[in-house]
């Protein structure tokens, strides 16, 4: 509880400042850089939208961004912090106040659905047992699920298993939330009900959103403000409408989606042959 | 030079697994200490008593045939030569000292690896490939904590149990020889047992069942939480720990047994 309530207080003494300072970050893989210098400040209660095409490390950023990676270079300060210098509680107490819904969905197999998203309750508060087994139920109901709660992840289809990690993401009632491509593998109605919870969300808490995505239309609706990663470097943040009107060719190519030419020299091979 | 080179890289790697080893150990343990003495519902008795019956409940038809075999075979041999010298009365020595000093510990370690201990790897893999130790991890949740401590309770609590088990049955094949051989009641035959052994056998047996659970549990779950990539790497996993679980269980055995002859007698 003592770890917990410190992270509150972190995050009142902190004020104006970006929650989440990203400055000059390199991850590797290996010998191969997938990220190179990126630079990203997100305020407390802004919504960032991430941007960028398949494979340009934006869950890699993510990672970084809980903490999971080690940084090559550069570092990830959230609140203040400089994850790769936290001590533990402040690692944990950082790591409560954040929910995160991976891109796998990563849900416990183990475990029921509703055991899946109790349990940040059950190991991180005092509550009891029929509180937390209502919260489970609400949480489950906000991303439209419900009925699930005694099937494994594994009887579910694939969305509605991303829609499990989102409740289970929500159910510590997070200020920072980061969702790596929530609404993949959603039918449209459910996606725009994603949107419209997001903005719920934003509206009523001024939680810090991160959003991964590649529906276009979701992320100019929920977003407050954009990135754009291309080649391992932060190729433009801003607000939508600067990030809608970008004159960079790659950034305009991506919210216009323009396919890619094809390259002259595969073209004459596909004629040649 | 290539051969001195390989010879280091090799043993640097050895001391840094051991080194892993023994990290992971004295957080499993801190983090044990820790559950009990807050007492909060952090300790997961559901999980471990279901670890438990994994361990232990669904192994000992196999593990009490092994070991009867064991004790039997013992028997057998250790008479045939005994015979020879008159003294077919010593099998009962035979069998009962070994099996409770040495092999009934042994016999329980390596069926409990065979069962337990790849399934655990190959588990912990799984979770590792699934994201699900990363998932453990931004939940602010220690996988050491929340995996390992209770498969390490669950086996310091079985593998002693089993231990005994596979001492009696072991003992008892025994007295199935000596029934035909020395025309002894399976009662008379306990009795002589019972005034053979000593308490330190048994407590040396003991010691070393929990000395073998740490090392099982361990190495199973650390193969687990190294895995990087893909499905081929939780084969590798398991088949990783089985290996270095049987070569430092008989360390971990040849090491006590040094002991115990040399320091306590
Ligand atoms: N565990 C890993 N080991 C090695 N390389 C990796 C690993 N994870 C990611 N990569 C590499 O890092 C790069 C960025 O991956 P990342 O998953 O961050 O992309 P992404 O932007 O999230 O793509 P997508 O939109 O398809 O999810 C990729 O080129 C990938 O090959
Ligand atoms: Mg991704």
């Amino acid at each position: 509880m003592a770890a917990k309530f410190s992270a509150r207080q972190l995050l009142n003494r902190h004020g104006r400042e970006p929650i989440i300072e990203v400055s000059g970050l390199k991850a590797c893989y290996g010998e191969r850089v997938v990220l190179d210098g990126v630079n990203l400040n997100i305020r407390r209660g802004e919504t960032m939208v991430i941007l960028g095409g398949s494979g340009s490390g934006k869950s890699t950023l993510l990672r970084h961004i809980e903490g999971l990676e080690r940084p090559s270079g550069g570092s990830v300060r959230i609140c203040g912090i400089d994850l790769a210098k936290a001590t533990d509680q402040q690692l944990s107490a950082l790591r409560r106040m954040m929910g995160v819904s991976f891109q796998s969905a990563a849900m416990f197999n183990s475990m029921t659905v509703g055991e899946n998203v109790a349990l940040p309750l059950l190991e991180h508060t005092d509550l009891a047992e029929p509180t937390i087994e209502l919260m489970t139920k609400m949480k489950l109901q906000q991303v439209g699920l419900s009925g699930v709660e005694d099937l494994y992840p594994m009887q579910l289809s694939g969305g509605m298993r991303k829609r499990a990690s989102l409740a289970r993401a929500l159910a510590m009632d997070p200020e920072i939330l980061l969702f790596d491509e929530p609404s993949a593998g959603l039918d449209p109605v459910i996606a725009a009900g994603l949107d419209e919870l997001i903005l719920d969300l934003k509206g009523t808490f001024r939680i810090t959103i991160i959003v991964v995505t590649h529906a276009l239309s979701s992320a100019f609706r929920i977003a407050d403000r954009m990135c754009m990663l291309y080649e391992g470097k932060m190729l433009a943040v801003g607000t939508v409408d600067e990030i809608r009107n970008h004159p960079h060719p790659r950034i305009h190519q991506f919210v216009n989606r323009i396919p890619s030419q094809p390259e002259p020299s595969s073209h004459r091979y596909i004629t040649g042959f | 030079m290539p051969l001195l080179d390989a010879v280091g890289r090799y043993s640097v790697r050895q001391v840094e697994y051991l080194g892993a080893l023994a990290i992971q150990l004295w957080r499993c343990l801190r983090f044990t200490v820790r559950a009990h003495a807050f007492g909060r519902r952090r300790l997961r008795w559901k999980r471990v008593v279901m670890q438990m019956a994994e361990i232990g409940v669904h192994s000992l038809p196999v593990l009490c045939l092994v070991s009867g075999a064991t004790g039997l075979i013992m028997a057998l041999q250790g008479g045939a030569e005994l015979r020879k010298f008159g003294a077919m009365d010593a099998v009962i020595n035979l069998v009962g000292t070994s099996m409770t000093r040495e092999l009934g510990p042994l016999i329980a370690a390596i069926v409990v690896i065979g069962r337990s201990g790849s399934a655990m790897s190959a588990e912990v893999a799984t979770m590792a490939v699934t994201e699900e130790l990363d998932a453990l991890r931004a939940m602010a949740l220690d996988p050491v904590d929340f995996v390992l401590v209770p498969k390490y309770l669950a086996m310091l609590v079985m593998l002693p149990c089993l231990t005994v088990m596979a001492v009696f049955s072991g003992i008892l094949a025994g007295g199935v020889f000596t029934y035909y051989s020395l025309d002894l009641t399976l009662i008379q035959y306990f009795l002589r047992t019972g005034d053979i052994l000593l308490m330190r056998d048994i407590i040396s047996g003991l010691v070393k069942a929990g000395i073998f659970a740490t090392v099982i549990v361990h190495v199973s779950c650390l193969e687990g939480f190294l895995v990087r990539g893909g499905p081929v790497s939780v084969g590798r996993a398991t088949t990783n720990a089985v290996v270095k679980s049987i070569f430092l269980v008989v360390l971990a055995d040849l090491i006590c047994t040094a002991f115990f002859y040399f320091y306590w007698r």
